[in-house]
């Protein structure tokens, strides 16, 4: 059953979709990807073909409809929910509640699989907390409520929550959804450094397919067809790109090794 | 580095406690000077035995009563707004206290319309706490049983408002049907009333409301992780399910109990934790739900102050005074800061 322990996330056979009380709607099907430690992977595909739902599986958060899914080596079913909270951390695209958190005690909240019950932190956790702080450039903000933050150090300091969190994998869901150009190469290139840097393995669900294909180490290609994953390199030979949307608005140009809008507008 | 500290406001607090519980006592239709009510309430006798009587058999519990009220509705109010992540949220609306208005209409206006064994029961206070207590139970099992068969925390919120709306309903039915009198018995029952209450009837509440924040405590942390939302405290390990359960015990203890001995009272549960966020400026709970806990006695206990009418023979209706005082000082407070938050 376990696999090698140097992958992060592997998956065999997963279909994933949604279970009904009596029929079952499959999104995808055959989804076999193996994610390493220190690799920034990305997930690709057009609105509606499962980037989400492929998410919830692999965090645990939705059952699969058939394969499985290990987590170093262990299936996901085996990991108790306490367990999982030590070894994936999330950042979503929700909005939070409007609560009076400041961003400190928003990034310690990362610390609650660790601390005691009632949640006192300790020296190690501050460490933790001062540190994901100043990896994600949000120290200045620590007293600052967050709700007073632009878009773009928001999601820097949810980041530094999923880093408080300590754990080995981290998902994000279109991380620079509500971002302009500058702010979305800036987490970009945060998350990048951080997998490098902290051998995490970082998934990101994203629409900036040109940023995500130069960028990443893995790709996860969603299409109608399949679902393939691997390098850029890899998957430009393959021509996977061309069926990831619909030729006659974008192409995929290989020589660039990006999209283009194939007429003017 | 940055955890502030809230010693100086809590210190402020357990002293406004303090003068607003003595001059609680000190007021009524009697003037009793501070030195004796100390005197007395420390053990000794006082220079005038009707004092004593005064102050230990009607004043004390009345004002313990008040405390307990008000401190168990802002608890229950805080709870339900950080649970279901609306401002809006309190005691009322997941239709408990409506609950426990259904139970006790049934008892007062079903004894005018069926007669029988309703008009015995209905004569006596005991009569009423039980079957407002049955009220309140009955729709927190309702709402727990559908709790657990809806994810959405919003679907439960709407299905407690609509419980809310049905017995409100139902009472409007029977008021109907009933004659004068008994409306009229109903209608002071909705009142609110802190002074009805027993020494052996607040060891019934006391104990009641300790059940409840003994399993408080243990739930700041799980309530600390919703204020992100259920999907991240999911995430941070936290058994949502159980934890909701929980929370809605808690409230439905507080409030099934409180209304079962004080009436539905209005306003404290929704207003206290708004008034608490805005001053403590924290949505920690480990700060928020001791810093309710103080402020709902105290601001029960002004309202009671208030009620009675200082050196008059009237006291007005408690549920009434707490809706005056209390509404235009959240909307001033609102104004102000233009902000609500969870």
């Amino acid at each position: 059953m376990s696999s090698s322990v140097k992958n992060s996330i592997e998956t065999k056979n997963l279909h994933i979709g949604y279970q009904q009380k009596k029929s079952v709607l499959t999104i995808q099907k055959n989804i076999n990807i193996q994610l390493y430690k220190g690799e920034f992977v990305g997930i690709l595909g057009k609105n509606g073909i499962g980037k989400s739902t492929l998410l919830r599986t692999l965090t645990g958060v939705q059952d699969s409809i058939s394969g499985e899914v290990f987590i170093q080596g262990i299936n996901i079913q085996s990991h108790s929910l306490k367990e999982l909270s030590s070894l994936i951390s999330l950042v979503l695209t929700e909005r939070l509640p409007e609560s009076q958190l400041t961003v400190y005690e928003l990034v310690a909240l990362g610390r609650q699989p660790y601390t005691n019950w009632i949640g006192r932190l300790e020296k190690k956790d501050k460490e933790k907390i001062n540190w994901a702080l100043e990896q994600t450039e949000t120290m200045s903000l620590a007293n600052r409520h967050f709700n007073e933050l632009s878009d773009g150090q928001l999601q820097r300091v949810l980041i530094a929550r999923a880093l408080a969190q300590d754990t080995q994998i981290i998902l994000l869901d279109e991380p620079t959804a509500h971002l302009d150009m500058h702010h979305t190469i800036k987490i970009f290139k945060l998350l990048k450094k951080l997998s490098k840097e902290t051998k995490k393995t970082i998934i990101i669900t994203t629409h900036e397919v040109n940023l995500a294909i130069n960028s990443a180490d893995q790709l996860i290609l969603l299409t109608d067809k399949e679902v393939v994953a691997g390098n850029k390199k890899v998957l430009i030979e393959r021509n996977s790109f061309n069926h990831l949307f619909s030729s006659e608005i974008v192409n995929f140009n290989a020589s660039l090794e990006q999209f283009i809008v194939t007429k003017e507008l | 580095m940055i955890q502030k500290s809230y010693t100086k406001q809590f210190i402020t607090l357990f002293f406004v406690l303090a003068m607003v519980f003595l001059v609680s006592i000190g007021l009524g239709s009697v003037a009793i000077p501070i030195d004796e009510i100390i005197a007395v309430l420390l053990g000794n006798n006082s220079s005038k035995s009707s004092w004593s009587t005064i102050i230990l058999h009607f004043r004390l519990p009345k004002a313990i009563t008040a405390m307990l009220v008000g401190s168990g509705l802002s608890i229950a109010g805080l709870l339900m707004q950080t649970l279901f992540k609306n401002p809006l949220a309190g005691p009322f609306v997941l239709g408990i206290s409506s609950g426990a208005s259904l139970g006790v209409a049934i008892l007062i206006l079903g004894a005018g319309i069926f007669g029988g064994v309703l008009t015995t029961i209905s004569l006596s206070s005991w009569g009423l706490a039980i079957a407002s207590s049955i009220g309140a139970a009955l729709v927190l099992f309702a709402v727990l049983i559908t709790a657990n068969k809806v994810r959405n925390t919003m679907s439960i919120l709407i299905i407690g408002l609509m419980f809310g709306t049905v017995t409100s309903a139902i009472i409007s039915v029977f008021t109907f049907f009933s004659n004068a009198d008994k409306i009229q018995q109903f209608v002071f029952w909705g009142f609110g009333s802190l002074g009805n209450l027993s020494w052996n009837e607040i060891l019934i509440f006391f104990t009641i409301y300790l059940i409840a924040i003994i399993n408080l405590i243990g739930i700041i942390k799980p309530l600390n992780s919703l204020l992100i939302g259920e999907n991240y405290a999911k995430s941070l390990g936290i058994n949502i399910k159980k934890n909701r359960n929980i929370i809605l015990l808690i409230t439905s203890l507080l409030t099934g109990v409180i209304t079962a001995f004080a009436g539905p009272i209005a306003f404290i549960g929704l207003a206290v934790p708004h008034i608490t966020k805005l001053v403590f400026k924290t949505s920690d709970h480990k700060i928020l739900l001791p810093a309710v806990t103080i402020l709902g006695a105290i601001i029960l206990l002004v309202c009671d102050i208030v009620a009675q009418l200082p050196t008059s023979e009237f006291t007005l209706p408690i549920n009434a005074v707490t809706s005056l005082i209390g509404a235009p000082v959240v909307i001033w407070l609102l104004v102000r800061k233009k902000k609500i938050y969870i």
